[in-house]
């Protein structure tokens, strides 16, 4: 399980997250949602402690955090491995080829064998459809192709939750569909995810807990049902600013 | 004419491979360490508290500090201070150390600029996506960075190597033997100055045209996973 309790970052200007509790259940999809600079994107780099909050309490497998103490580097290491992260722009290694970006870091982290990673990045390519691809350089890949990929890398190093960042903000709508569809699969599979996005429909179909943010708060926290169809008037004012 | 250039060609390129190109190479394995060290302390912002940061900021002011000393005063004056001005405070040095000394200090500070530059052009996204997998500090460094900065950082050393071998003609001017020396040694025995310093000219040019082209394939290498289409 993984938990947070009494979270606060704050940057000069603004307050982006304040006083977070939040718990995470395995096996589960938690989808979090909220207006542009709501700390929906803070919150999802804390837990991979991209970000690292002023304050708080953080619990992950047999790991916890006071975040108002400092992290030692090895805690870090072991915390990161334990939560994937999946980017917006994906990130992927433009040097090392795409079997090479799966099996970077089961190779050099978790010191599996050459042989092992490749044999396990293969059946990830096969999973998201892209076996033919092991040796090109991500530059060749579409926008949606590399997505996959960096979810394949994700998932090479069997984290105990995986973490995406809006990972469908910057593909068109078709390429969209491609990545949405493993993550569909991966819910059905119960990967534990957690994630950022502004697709109300992925939302709508795959989340088993929604988390509304606003201004650094949480002013929602419930299954998808209550959030669509028993909204309150600042969740209905979101949704309505996401139509047109 | 072909009697004195094959009479003096021995002796010219002999000194070359004995001075000019160990004074050359030295120098510029000792700068890239020099630049890759200082280039990293500039680029990492200092963590923790108290003494510990004080000293990091300090480090950092003192290398910036090398760098505008180095960058703002001429190679010749530096060689003459280090060659002819330390042994007035005790510190006496042979010609070939004190050339290497200053010719690595010099290169050094200019590709340290090169190596930094790299270094900040590589997206912050390469480095959170390599923490995110949980890779360590070095392991981000050597197997990430690197490996992509190296590509940005090829045409600038290599200017600062190119510029490096011309510059040991320098080297003349404090007593090491090297092909300059040699030629202009030549030059006063055999009364042909115009031909001697137009061999001598064609030889650093020889030199300096192997690495450009070592320059060339190694970008190639480096920018090979650059492809689009496909």
């Amino acid at each position: 399980m993984l938990k947070l309790e009494h979270v606060d970052k704050e940057y000069a200007d603004h307050h982006a997250l304040n006083d977070i509790n939040l718990e995470f259940q395995e096996h589960e999809t938690t989808v979090l949602l909220g207006p542009s600079g709501a700390g929906k994107s803070t919150l999802l780099r804390s837990l991979n402690l991209l970000e690292e909050p002023e304050r708080g309490i953080y619990q992950i497998s047999d790991h916890t955090i006071d975040f108002s103490k400092d992290i030692s580097n090895k805690e870090k290491l072991q915390i990161r491995q334990l939560t994937g992260m999946v980017f917006q722009s994906w990130n992927l290694f433009p040097h090392l080829t795409i079997l090479q970006n799966i099996t970077e870091g089961p190779i050099h982290v978790l010191k599996q064998s050459k042989a092992d990673a490749e044999t396990n990045a293969e059946r990830l390519l096969k999973l998201v459809g892209l076996e033919d691809t092991k040796n090109r350089f991500p530059n060749q890949l579409s926008g949606g192709q590399q997505q996959r990929i960096s979810i394949c890398r994700a998932l090479a190093m069997n984290p105990e939750y995986i973490l995406f960042d809006e990972p469908t903000s910057a593909l068109d709508p078709e390429l969209e569909a491609q990545v949405l569809r493993v993550l569909l699969e991966l819910a059905e599979e119960k990967q534990s995810m957690i994630v950022v996005t502004h697709n109300l429909e992925f939302a709508r179909r795959v989340a088993n807990k929604i988390v509304f943010l606003e201004n650094g708060k949480i002013e929602f926290e419930g299954t998808a049902d209550e959030f669509f169809n028993h909204p309150t008037d600042r969740i209905k004012a979101f949704l309505t600013g996401m139509t047109f | 004419m072909w009697d004195t250039i094959v009479k003096s060609t021995p002796e010219i390129v002999g000194a070359g491979i004995k001075y000019s190109i160990p004074l050359a190479l030295i120098s510029f394995v000792i700068a890239m360490v020099i630049a890759v060290a200082t280039a990293l302390v500039r680029t990492t912002e200092p963590k923790g508290s108290g003494i510990t940061k004080f000293l990091f900021k300090l480090l950092k002011w003192i290398i910036s500090f090398y760098i505008w000393l180095f960058r703002s005063t001429p190679l010749l004056v530096q060689l003459f201070i280090v060659f002819f001005g330390l042994p007035s405070i005790g510190v006496e040095l042979d010609a070939f150390t004190a050339g290497i000394i200053t010719f690595s200090l010099n290169t050094g500070a200019y590709c340290s600029e090169s190596v930094r530059g790299a270094i900040i052009s590589i997206p912050k996204s390469q480095w959170e996506a390599a923490y995110a997998i949980g890779m360590s500090y070095s392991q981000v460094l050597f197997r990430i960075i690197f490996p992509q900065a190296m590509r940005v950082a090829i045409p600038p050393v290599s200017n600062s190597f190119i510029g490096l071998v011309k510059d040991t003609s320098l080297a003349s001017s404090i007593t090491i033997l090297e092909m300059f020396t040699v030629s202009q040694q030549i030059a006063a025995k055999n009364y042909e100055p115009m031909l001697m310093y137009c061999m001598v000219a064609v030889y650093y040019a020889v030199f300096c045209s192997i690495l450009s082209i070592g320059q060339y394939y190694l970008e190639r290498y480096t920018s090979r996973y650059i492809v689009t289409g496909g």
